[in-house]
């Protein structure tokens, strides 16, 4: 290498770090906003001339928020029973004590992304070790059905699926987010993948120990692919709890919304409040994005997982 | 045959949800298209063959929302992939830390949530009160304020720029892992051979990321089709900014006692699909030949 040659390279080193770092700032500074605009007062989120940094700290966003709508903290309803009675509502077993709606809409939120990642990781890991594993008839068939069903929009299947799930009585019902959610075939694809790396001389091994095949899953196989578990369960987790157009479809009474479907309808109703809206969107985001940070070692690994090797 | 049962069982439990809220919504999908059936249980469905395909010919509305989606995929998606090769290809080689702070604040706009992300970006473009004005006010940009969202020339780009932020974190994600898994042997090879720094990139690493392409590819092309939440909260269609996605659910949902809807938004479904099966046959087809 040359001279010239070096300082062209260093050159362009510099200028691509320094654009880098400004793209950094651009892409953090929506996150920045919303952070900061939650505690601005007034004066200050209405200002023509933008207030970087809040001179004051307030609650004062917060508190209106919590105060606008309340809701009880649960409800725990008789399954199906809305099909049966006469007003479609369903019969409560326990309701909770009244709190801001906007808790209640985190603590739904949450059960929703649990509940999705709980069911997904059990049932896509045991359907991923039986694609990757077993020859069966219906295999190939089986596969290529789930490529196809994850090639297709999302979405267009949610228009009619919306009937399905009112002809079961479960519209409105936080459990209509979590059902679709499951049922889509990517962490069945993903755990494949990841199922594929097992070593069948050690299923072989256990076979002739005597294990039988559910013992030999719980305890070997899942051990092998705890990493493609990891990243699924932190993926569904976050995608579950961004499925905004689900959301939005299935639920419908205040009491059942979650935190982003709350703060979209918060937005219809007033969105010249910005202080207002920061705050829920600071509610909305930030535990979201702590999770993510957490764990994202594993999600890192899950969305190249899905991908280089598919 | 006892392998088969075993598998099957295995398989039990993810099927069910898989037939119950996928497959079984695809097929009841298509035969609403056929059908003028509403989203009142009431009113009789009757089959009506591709009449719901042929009044969506002339569907004003539905042409433009088709343009509108087409601009954004044509738009957002060599965007994109262009954007996140070129921020992959500068960070791969940074150290540990700093390149996952890097991955972490291009993927923090996913994260975020849609809803959230736009609730700022609605602040942001606001006419008043907006940062984006002040900011190209200052630098001597624009010399009045533009409403941004309200103004046909520029609603859609707006979105298609939000859409960009939101959609480039898993590409760089994908990108950074692939290029750390190129063949070092061979990048050797060519820089001894005397090959510039492009030579490398479009001899060497290109092909060997085909399939990452590939995949980016496919998945942004999805992503932008779908496009709903920005549209709806944002613009709620207006100032042209309609796409498919959201002419599909204001017809499904918004249009209650125009008879026959539910059917026609279905047939609005199965167009897209198909408009996303052969998008991403002839991306595949391309990658093929390489």
């Amino acid at each position: 290498m040359n001279k010239s040659e070096l300082q062209r390279k260093g050159a362009y080193g510099v200028m691509s770090v320094v654009i880098l770092v400004i793209l950094a700032f651009l892409f953090m500074f929506p996150l920045y906003w919303i952070v900061t605009g939650a505690f601005k007062i007034a004066k200050e989120y209405n200002s023509v001339t933008p207030v970087w940094f809040p001179t004051v700290f307030t609650l004062d966003n917060f508190a209106r928020l919590f105060a606008r709508r309340t809701a009880p903290l649960w409800e725990l309803a008789v399954p199906f029973s809305a099909l049966f009675t006469a007003d479609k509502t369903p019969i409560m077993l326990s309701v909770g004590p009244t709190v801001p709606a906007a808790i209640r809409w985190l603590l739904n939120t949450v059960f929703m992304a649990v509940m999705a990642m709980v069911l997904t990781c059990i049932t896509a890991s045991m359907a991923g070790y039986a694609l990757a594993k077993k020859r069966f008839p219906g295999r190939a068939l089986l596969f290529s059905l789930i490529v196809c069903a994850m090639a297709l929009p999302k979405q267009v299947i949610l228009i009619p699926l919306i009937k399905e799930i009112s002809a079961m009585g479960l519209w409105d019902n936080i459990w209509s987010v979590i059902f679709p959610t499951v049922g889509w075939p990517f962490g069945v694809f993903l755990m494949k993948q990841f199922s594929e790396g097992i070593p069948g001389e050690i299923l072989e091994a256990a076979r002739i120990d005597g294990a039988s095949e559910w013992r030999t899953f719980t305890t070997i196989v899942v051990d092998l692919v705890k990493p493609g578990i990891g990243a699924l369960a932190i993926f569904t987790f976050i995608n579950s709890w961004n499925d905004y157009f689900l959301q939005l479809i299935m639920l419908g009474s205040g009491n059942n919304y979650t935190i982003s479907l709350g703060i979209a309808t918060l937005q219809a109703e007033t969105s010249i409040d910005v202080g207002i809206l920061m705050a829920g969107a600071t509610l909305a985001a930030i535990p979201i994005i702590a999770i993510f940070l957490a764990f994202q070692k594993y999600f890192t690994q899950g969305i190249t997982m899905g991908a280089v090797k598919g | 045959m006892r392998e088969a049962r075993t598998a099957y069982l295995f398989l039990l439990p993810s099927l069910i949800f898989f037939v119950g809220f996928v497959v079984f919504p695809m097929f009841i999908c298509i035969f609403y298209s056929l059908t003028n059936a509403n989203m009142n249980a009431k009113a009789a469905t009757e089959f009506i063959g591709l009449l719901n395909f042929q009044k969506l010919l002339s569907d004003k509305t539905f042409l433009e929302a088709l343009r509108n989606t087409f601009v954004i995929v044509l738009v957002s998606v060599p965007a994109v992939c262009a954007f996140s090769l070129w921020v992959s290809s500068a960070i791969y080689k940074l150290s540990g830390p700093v390149l996952s702070a890097f991955r972490c604040i291009f993927y923090l706009p996913v994260v975020t949530g849609s809803v959230a992300v736009t609730v700022v970006w609605k602040w942001m473009y606001d006419n008043y009160t907006g940062i984006l004005n002040y900011v190209l006010k200052g630098a001597g940009l624009i010399e009045k304020n533009i409403n941004w969202l309200g103004d046909s020339k520029y609603a859609l780009w707006c979105i298609i720029l939000i859409l960009f932020t939101t959609s480039v974190g898993q590409p760089i994600v994908l990108y950074v892992s692939a290029l750390g898994n190129v063949d070092a042997t061979q990048i050797e090879a060519a820089k001894v051979d005397g090959a510039t720094d492009f030579q490398v990139f479009w001899n060497v690493k290109w092909p060997q990321m085909m399939p990452t392409t590939l995949y980016i590819l496919v998945i942004t092309t999805i992503n932008s089709f779908q496009c709903f939440a920005l549209i709806q909260l944002l613009t709620s269609g207006g100032s042209g900014t309609n796409t498919v996605m959201y002419y599909i659910y204001y017809t499904a949902f918004k249009l209650t006692e125009q008879f026959g809807h539910f059917g026609y938004a279905n047939a609005m479904g199965v167009i897209l699909a198909i408009f996303i099966g052969i998008l991403s046959a002839v991306q595949f087809k391309l990658a093929a030949e390489k």
